[in-house]
């Protein structure tokens, strides 16, 4: 059964990304603790129009964890995170305790400019992703499936690196702002895939010239991001992006 | 140059040089340990590492690699805080996945670049230098063992350590801490970066940089913290020899 | 005067008719592309597919997204899987019998040409996102894994975990990306398309807001195509994403585009209940957990009472006081029936009294039996990531162990419920993919054509991308074949002014409404509206009370609503409220459609119609074809019925039959 709780949210306000920026606070009295922290935003939002202010603004679309547009720091931590790795949406108030305050930011990073509150620009993955994050097939072009063979294992860890949302949790946590645990999950679906070895060594490449010219920071192995990925991506997935960088920059 | 140029690059300098300088570090321990053995076998390794071409050279190289693994941190760290922006956390919640010296890197750097000028005020300015300089300490130049009773325990083994033996253990010590945090991270974290790792070898490299560094550390905090309470090797007086009547009222007496 | 439809179905047995109609469109020349424009409005798995497939082939692409990214559109949430007619199984699949299946599937009401075409195309699908990388589950040889799913005897369902369709929109993405850096498309990202720009009765731009900045902007083109999904959220409460609307497909509706079918709504039989009145969204539990998974509820009615208090678990109850009612009603399918005959089966149950949860409004999914089949990490192994995900929500563990009796392990069973999952019905088009409006195409869930009244599982993801890749980059082309002699529009034309100051003045108008109530609320009463009224049980007396209510709602809506902040810059709420705006219009169309199919079949139940046992009772003879309606001028005005009869050339239409 579900009892109900209350907390105080202090929220960061900031219009666009020139603005200084500065925290708000809202009570929040008697919410059901089966309330997802998105929903308890939403009653606070609902809360605040009747007020007559203006709405808290956040990123989030899907509300099931998948999407990956939900970038709410929170408490210290991306994604408020659990236990296990989940992301904001999947949150919910039975986490908190009744009386607690909850301090919600947002992703914090030069690659990530606000564009208002809690809501930032993560374009810069898309570009990344432009750079070579693809296998150069055209719509078409392809044989049977089952003529390629791909080990069970080699598809389940493909599969593993490539469940990443491309959040942006990992840059939010990294102290470096490095975005290497997205590259690198990229880079590894494919490397690990006979399809995408093909281009290997360009994709390792160009996606890294991409993140570095975007101002990203350099990796320092500090596992922040791996220990806040919603995914459980795994920094192996570095060791192999660089793995693959330096061969391909050693063969040049 | 990709090296310079792209972030992993810059990361693989970091490595290389790391790496080579934890083998550096290797050597002069496993050296160190010959002290607490052989007063006689220490100097004659401090004799072949004196004013010769190659330990000049060894020595000058050794520097670069120095200097380029704290060019390369200050590089990175500058980048690194730009790539972080402006805006800071109000609330930071560090996982405890995440290791306390990983994030501290360039400050337990710093630290080790301090002990090192103060270890290379106490050793090689009294002894390499000396003897390139050719100064009035350059009698005692190769004569490694006294450099070391001098500096951990401060006067004559046979007398009490003095206070300033004290303060430079204790300084030394210090020193040797950050070092295994340094260290601790840095041997695992260089072969992440070279990619010599994955999701068993993370593991597996962790657990070797533990063991590596804690050795290493202990051998060097051995040796320090022996001569502070005034162990000498055997062959300790016979070491002295002639240089004893140079080092003044010390050593020669016992 | 009423519309004229041509569906403008190739002559030709069926499973010809895509040959010829290939063999013998008109093509662009690849000069001609270069001068060519294609707006593709949306980048889930039918826009994103559409935009790299037509880049590649040298049309000038502009996409649009209202999200950040392309890679954020629902597509992404699915998770079942994908069907294709590889019959790797060698249980005897093939092209026909996909095509049978979904024909049957949507109860004999989806254009058989179409639904044949699907079939044909869903093993290029696989091909082309094997060799992008897709990372589908693999059999210990290498080879692909498939799963079955309902309404289906064979096992054609490719997949990968429990994400298929993330993993196969990011194939689509990295496909769009890659054509993005090429030049051929451009990304337009944070903007939501708020008109389309009729120019001599064609389609040749739109007006659409830079969500950031606030301000409209226009872009012409030669043909427009909208992807931009389904509107199951005008019940408020649904599957889909917390964005996901209809604003485009109902504005093309006002400019002429007829909308088809829209009481084809169908009602995912396997999402985590309701738990109050503060809910966003509900959570969908894939389809695929009713492979291991047995639904049931108490066969006695007063362990559902004590279930309902709160006094017993579901655990307690033994193995001999459960119904498994869909085994016992459909024991050919069993626990593999069609989503709309599963959905129904668990309100009937409801109905009398035997849901499991405080609100009575649940039933249990099972998988004690299979656990001991198969062993707990079996089990993980294939719906591990679906078990967390309920556990976060719920905080029960459906993988714990719970008591064990006489031998009999005695699992936590999950709680679901139905729940507004994926709309059949959507903007009309010909077999071309092509809207009542020239130069203006439909695809994905946004347009109606391949489902029928109901979609089986795994079919979203293969329609999505059939049309993407593989359909609407010909089809497009015909259209465009003699469109290159016309130089590029201006956007400085009177026909983008025009539609741009209307859709400033909407703007104008809601921000001034200036009441007490916000978006949100209002939503919510028109998804309580809808679920009670249009929902799944639906009534003559309920569905005219419902349309009387619905005026209600547009008239609290057009004089209650507050919009605060500005309407220039970011204003989340504004956007909101153009979204609803256009949701109550759409929930009157599911209304009026409703209410004139006097018949039932999928997802659309009229409790009139239903045989002794409470089975849909089709009537063929008056009901067997399209419902398309066309907007006449005005929102206050009822839109009109125009019907596309149905013509099967091969299948025999008669009763869907899932008990043996």
């Amino acid at each position: 059964m579900a009892k109900n709780i209350s907390v105080t949210v202090k929220f960061w306000k900031q219009n666009g990304p020139k603005d200084k920026g500065h925290f708000d606070t809202h009570e929040l009295k008697n919410i059901p603790d089966d309330t997802s922290f998105l929903e308890a935003l939403d009653i606070m939002n609902e809360e605040l129009i009747n007020e007559g202010k203006e709405p808290f603004v956040f990123d989030h679309d899907c509300r099931e964890g998948i999407c990956g547009m939900c970038s709410l720091y929170i408490n210290g931590t991306p994604h408020g995170k659990t236990e296990r790795g989940a992301t904001t949406c999947q949150l919910y108030m039975r986490k908190f305790k009744d009386g607690e305050t909850i301090v919600v930011e947002p992703w914090r990073s030069a690659g990530f400019p606000v564009i208002k509150d809690c809501m930032v620009d993560r374009t810069a993955f898309d570009k990344i992703m432009q750079a070579g994050g693809y296998t150069s097939i055209r719509t078409g072009q392809a044989q049977d499936a089952n003529s390629i063979l791909i080990s069970k294992e080699a598809a389940d860890e493909a599969m593993d690196c490539a469940t990443c949302i491309g959040c942006g949790a990992c840059v939010a946590a990294c102290k470096n702002g490095s975005a290497m645990l997205f590259v690198s999950s990229k880079v590894s679906q494919f490397a690990l895939l006979p399809q995408g070895q093909v281009e290997g060594a360009k994709r390792a490449k160009a996606m890294i010239a991409k993140m570095d010219e975007l101002g990203f920071g350099n990796c320092t192995n500090t596992r922040a991001c791996e220990a806040v990925c919603p995914k459980c991506e795994s920094i192996s997935n570095i060791a192999r992006l660089n793995r693959e960088f330096i061969c391909a920059k050693l063969k040049d | 140059m990709w090296l310079i140029n792209s972030s992993i690059g810059r990361k693989v300098v970091m490595a290389v040089t790391g790496i080579a300088l934890v083998l550096f570090l290797t050597f002069h321990a496993s050296m160190n340990v010959v002290a607490l053995i052989s007063a006689k076998g220490y100097n004659m390794i401090c004799e072949f590492l004196g004013a010769n071409w190659y330990a000049v050279a060894a020595t000058i190289g050794l520097a670069g690699l120095v200097a380029l693994h704290f060019i390369f941190a200050f590089i990175l760290t500058i980048q690194n805080r730009k790539a972080r922006g402006n805006s800071q956390y109000a609330v930071t919640n560090k996982p405890k996945k995440v290791e306390w010296a990983s994030q501290n890197m360039l400050v337990l750097g710093i630290i080790v670049i301090l002990g090192m000028g103060l270890h290379l005020f106490n050793f090689w300015y009294n002894m390499m230098f000396a003897e390139l300089a050719e100064t009035d300490g350059v009698a005692l130049a190769s004569n490694g063992v006294y450099h070391i009773v001098r500096t951990f325990h401060g006067g004559c083994p046979c007398e009490p350590t003095t206070g300033c033996g004290y303060a430079y253990t204790a300084i030394y010590l210090v020193w040797l801490c950050a070092l295994w945090f340094h260290m601790n991270h840095g041997i695992w974290s260089s072969m992440q970066t070279m990619g010599w790792s994955g999701k068993i070898w993370l593991n597996r490299w962790q657990c070797i940089s533990l063991i590596y560094t804690t050795v290493i550390i202990l051998m060097f905090v051995v040796v320090a913290v022996a001569f502070c309470l005034g162990y000498v090797p055997c062959d300790f007086k016979e070491a002295m020899g002639e240089c004893a009547k140079a080092a003044g009222s010390c050593c020669g007496g016992c | 005067m009423a519309k004229t439809i041509d569906s403008r179905i190739p002559e030709g047995p069926i499973a010809e008719k895509w040959t010829n109609y290939k063999a013998h469109q008109r093509l662009v020349n690849p000069k001609n592309k270069l001068k060519l424009d294609v707006i593709v409005v949306g980048t889930g798995l039918a826009g994103a597919s559409a935009a790299a497939s037509l880049g590649e082939m040298g049309f000038n692409v502009y996409n649009f997204c209202i999200q950040d990214s392309p890679r954020r559109a629902h597509s992404i949430a699915a998770q079942g899987g994908i069907n294709a007619a590889k019959n790797y199984q060698n249980d005897g699949d093939s092209v026909y019998r996909l095509f049978y299946d979904t024909v049957k599937g949507g109860d004999y009401r989806a254009r058989e040409a179409n639904v044949y075409r699907l079939a044909e195309v869903s093993n290029n699908i696989i091909d082309q996102c094997v060799a992008q990388g897709v990372p589908f589950a693999r059999e210990y040889g290498g080879m692909l894994a498939n799963r079955s799913f309902g309404g289906a005897q064979v096992s054609r369902t490719f997949y990968a975990k429990g994400q298929t369709g993330q993993q196969l929109l990011l194939g689509a993405y990295s496909s769009l990306s890659k054509e993005v850096n090429r030049g051929s498309v451009k990304l337009f990202t944070r903007y939501e398309m708020e008109d389309v720009v009729i120019v001599d009765g064609r389609a040749r731009g739109i007006i659409a807001k830079n969500l950031v900045t606030g301000k409209l902007e226009r872009f012409t083109a030669n043909a427009v195509v909208i992807a931009t999904g389904g509107y199951g959220n005008a019940y408020f409460l649904s599957t889909n994403a917390m964005g996901c609307n209809c604003t485009a497909a109902v504005q093309c509706y006002r400019k002429g585009a007829m909308m088809a079918n829209p009481s084809y709504v169908q009602i995912h039989p396997t999402c985590i209940p309701v738990h109050g009145d503060k809910q966003s969204k509900l959570t969908l539990m894939s389809e695929s957990l009713r492979n291991d998974g047995r639904i049931w509820v108490p066969k006695k009615l007063e362990d559902a009472k004590a279930l309902q208090a709160g006094t017993k678990q579901g655990y307690e109850i033994p193995e001999e006081d459960r119904d498994y009612y869909l085994e016992r009603r459909y024991p050919a399918f069993g626990n593999l029936v069609p989503r709309d005959v599963a959905s129904r089966a668990a309100k009937e149950r409801c109905d009398k009294g035997f849901g499991v949860n405080n609100t009575g409004l649940a039933v249990f999914l099972d998988f004690s039996e299979s656990i001991q089949r198969l062993g707990i990490n079996e089990i993980r192994q294939r719906y591990g990531n679906l078990f967390d995900m309920y556990e976060e929500i719920t905080d029960v563990n459906p993988g714990e162990l719970a008591k064990t009796v006489n031998g009999v392990d005695y699992y936590h069973p999950m709680m679901i419920f139905p729940a507004i999952h994926y709309t059949m019905g959507g903007v009309w088009v010909d077999y071309e993919l092509q809207t009542s409006i020239p130069g203006l195409f439909a695809i994905g869930e946004c347009n109606f054509s391949d489902h029928g009244a109901n979609r089986l599982g795994a079919s979203a993801l293969m329609q999505g991308l059939a049309d993407g890749y593989f359909v609407l980059p010909y089809t497009i082309q015909n259209y465009l074949a003699d469109q290159s002699i016309w130089p590029r529009l201006s956007t400085d034309m009177k026909e983008f002014d025009d539609t741009e100051k209307a859709v400033q003045a909407e703007i104008d108008r809601l921000m001034n409404i200036k009441g007490k109530r916000s978006v949100d609320s209002i939503h919510k009463e028109l998804g309580h509206i809808m679920w009670e009224h249009v929902g799944m049980g639906r009534t003559k007396e309920g569905l005219e009370e419902g349309l009387k209510l619905l005026k209600n709602i547009r008239k609290e809506f057009d004089t209650n609503l507050f919009i605060p902040g500005d309407k220039e810059g970011l204003n989340v709420e504004l956007d909101k409220a153009i979204h609803l705006r256009d949701f109550i219009l759409m929930g009157e169309l599911i209304a009026y459609d409703a209410l004139h199919r006097e018949e039932s079949c999928g997802g659309h139940f009229r409790e009139e119609h239903q045989t002794e046992e409470g089975e849909a009772k089709r009537d063929d003879e008056n009901f067997f074809y399209v419902g398309c309606w066309d907007y006449q001028g005005s929102d206050d005005k009822a839109p009109e019925l125009i019907k596309e009869p149905l013509n099967y050339e091969i299948i025999k239409v008669q009763t869907r039959n899932y008990k043996n």
